[in-house]
């Protein structure tokens, strides 16, 4: 009887997973099935969902209209670079705050936090006019800075936590048998906390390649990453939502695939110390 | 030999000074059929004079604000950028542009529509040329407009259009009877209202730029359009723009539509419309106040002070805005689809009097006029915007009052009263009071 009820709601819990799961991912599969309609149906009403005359027409347009390929290169430069610098500054951070805290190690860790609570904009003219002091407007090195500083309160909480989560005693083993620092945070505690910092990566490049405000703001022809090849997909005088569903498909695709990919290191990560 | 190394000097010479010459424009530009148009036909350009073309595309909102950041910190991202009349006489007046007055007599400047020049123009001084022009019409089901029996004027009141929207709506058809903008931002239903507002005798600002959202002008327009549009306008129309009213049209489900002259070659396309060969045209509505309640703006291509490329940034301007780029749309792509509204000669073209909404665009373009658009005298510029740069913040407060208004939320009174706070606080907050 047990056994029965377990099973039941084994199967409830699944059917609820599968519910919501496809609740979160329909919009995508939507903007996937749209990018291969045409113009009329996509606005058709009602909506017509798998039956119509596929085509691959609004991809040859975007494609015809739009360099793909240099916006991605400059996606995966900007979003790998950005979160490859922040995770080396954040791991010394990290180590410092996990295990040599001060009294003041809390109140930095939420004041790191508090700077994201900043609206993006409030920042907008200043970050503008250091960018063309500097010379960096519309470069991917810009870019590349800008992101990792956006995204480094957030690098450092989660490496802070995986951290915290290995026994000092290790580390006071390795430093009985006189290990320096440094080869204490490469050789001891780095391959420790490989699948955190690989997570922390992963969710990262995610955040980087999918921020749209400063991608926007601070590039033009050069350095414009994927999120600017959607934004010129989008119209307020014209209905384009084929084609805008295809320059979104082009441009979540890789990180949809790489997500897939790693998605047990995904998962792991994100609830790395969430049960004890 | 020496008559060899001669030539071969002189052919050094001449590809380095082309090279030298060549420029590299990077332009920022909205995304609409016309200007997508313009970015596959730059090869044309390229052809003519060397110069290559980096083009930045993006949405209008976003445009907006990417380019006034630039612009207002000298960032020169950009060598062309596209505005309209809203931002030109403002950046105009404050040195931020390069004046057009000098481009060559080739470009017939005098041929520009009189209405785009004196929008995009400050103390006399052309800012900005105009790629394409727009003010706002009645699009209209003729067969539906037969069916309830009635016939539309070409130049209707406001009294008749409520009387045919309600008389065409079919509810158990889906059939509205008019769709109009509700959407809450400066350039959606803002846009809309502050038109219909000057054919109701309304204003935005008296003389000393005193809010007049508490006169009975005001409180006309927004209950006569919050009554038309309950009886006959679609379900949710407080959050529909342009595209949703679009969308709603091409599918057979409004009667009328007013709205953006640049629209009727969406609506009668036969490829997107189930309509297309059902529709017919008429000047947006009046009150018999002498004031029609049609808008007028252009996007059109300006050259940000500062830049080091205002030359080739020159020969593009010419190049997009002139008659023969008109001449090179309609070659590849037919008379339909050449950018309207900018040039007066486009409109005595005998092929282009044949297109179905050709004469009603001019007509509408030509009795909208930005420096006297209410029927009382205010202090600003503009149709469906007052040219201050406060304007933009205080109307998409106000058109978000406004449609809550639409919405239910709150009363027509209650939304005209903050409303009037609030542009008052603004205008105080500003200087102008």
């Amino acid at each position: 009887m047990a056994r029965a009820v377990t099973n039941q709601r084994k199967i409830i819990n699944t059917v609820i997973a599968w519910a919501i799961g496809l609740l979160i991912f329909f919009p995508i599969l939507w903007t996937f099935l749209t990018s291969f309609k045409t113009e009329a149906t996509a606005i058709a009403d009602p909506p017509v969902f798998l039956f119509f005359d596929w085509t691959l027409e609004n991809y040859t347009e975007v494609q015809e209209r739009s360099d793909y390929f240099k916006h991605f290169i400059n996606s995966v430069i900007i979003a790998v670079g950005s979160t490859i610098l922040g995770v080396l500054i954040a791991i010394p951070a990290a180590w410092s705050m996990a295990f040599v805290p001060s009294k003041r190690t809390k109140d930095i860790l939420l004041w790191m936090l508090s700077t994201k609570m900043l609206p993006a904009v409030g920042v907008l003219y200043p970050i503008y006019l250091i960018f063309i002091e500097l010379g960096i407007l519309d470069s991917k090195i810009g870019l590349t800075v800008i992101l990792m500083l956006i995204n480094l309160p957030i690098i450092v909480w989660m490496l802070y936590t995986y951290f915290k989560e290995i026994p000092h005693e290790i580390l006071e083993a390795s430093r009985m048998d006189g290990a320096t620092l440094k080869a204490e945070i490469l050789y001891v505690l780095t391959p420790m906390a490989v699948p955190g910092i690989a997570s922390t990566i992963l969710l990262n490049i995610i955040l980087a390649w999918n921020e749209a405000f400063w991608t926007l703001n601070l590039t033009a022809a050069k350095a414009a990453p994927l999120t600017a090849f959607i934004a010129s997909y989008s119209s307020p005088e014209g209905l384009f939502y084929a084609k805008l569903s295809a320059a979104s498909t082009m441009a979540i695709a890789p990180i949809l695939i790489m997500g897939w990919f790693s998605q047990k290191q995904l998962v792991r990560g994100l609830t790395f110390g969430a049960v004890k | 030999m020496n008559f060899i190394k001669t030539v071969l000097g002189a052919s050094a010479v001449s590809l380095l000074s082309t090279t030298v010459l060549a420029e590299s424009l990077t332009i920022a530009t909205v995304n609409n059929g016309d200007m997508i148009r313009m970015q596959k036909l730059t090869d044309d350009f390229t052809e003519k004079t060397g110069h290559t073309v980096e083009w930045v595309t993006l949405e209008e909102n976003v445009l907006r604000q990417r380019v006034t950041t630039d612009i207002t910190t000298k960032g020169g991202a950009f060598d062309i950028m596209t505005i309209g009349m809203y931002e030109t006489p403002i950046w105009g007046k404050n040195g931020w542009l390069v004046s057009l007055d000098d481009l060559s007599d080739d470009y017939n400047v005098d041929d520009i529509l009189p209405a785009m020049r004196g929008g995009l123009s400050y103390n006399g001084t052309l800012y900005a040329a105009p790629f394409y022009g727009e003010s706002s019409m009645i699009m209209y089901r003729e067969d539906l407009m037969k069916k309830a029996g009635l016939e539309m004027p070409s130049a209707p009141s406001w009294s008749f259009i409520a009387k045919a929207a309600r008389a065409m709506t079919d509810r158990d058809e889906e059939v509205n009877g008019i769709c109009l903008r509700g959407k809450a931002g400066w350039g959606e239903g803002g846009a809309f209202i502050t038109a219909m507002s000057n054919s109701f005798g309304a204003r935005w600002f008296d003389e000393d730029w005193n809010a007049q959202f508490d006169t009975r002008e005001w409180s006309d327009t927004l209950n006569f359009f919050v009554n038309m549009m309950s009886d006959a306008g679609p379900p949710g129309y407080a959050t529909n723009g342009f595209n949703e009213n679009l969308s709603l049209f091409q599918q057979g489900k409004c009667g009328m539509w007013i709205d953006a002259t640049v629209a009727a070659s969406f609506v009668t396309n036969p490829d997107d419309s189930t309509v297309a060969d059902k529709v017919g045209f008429a000047l947006a509505p009046d009150n018999g106040m002498g004031v029609r309640s049609n808008w007028l703006w252009a996007w059109a291509l300006a050259i940000p002070a500062g830049t080091q490329k205002e030359a080739a940034a020159k020969e593009f301007i010419e190049w997009a805005t002139s008659n023969s780029y008109i001449d090179l749309v309609a070659g590849k792509e037919g008379w339909a689809n050449v950018p309207p509204g900018a040039r007066t000669s486009l409109y005595e073209n005998p092929n282009y009097k044949d297109i179905p909404f050709a004469k009603m665009t001019l007509e509408s373009i030509l009795s909208a006029d930005p420096n006297n658009s209410t029927v009382d005298p205010s202090p600003y510029v503009g149709v469906q915007f007052a040219a201050i740069p406060e304007f933009a913040g205080i109307a998409t407060e106000v058109s978000q009052e406004f449609s809550a208004a639409y919405a239910g939320q709150q009363t027509v009174a209650e939304a005209l009263a903050k409303a009037q706070a609030l542009t008052n606080d603004e205008m105080e907050a500003a200087g102008y009071r």
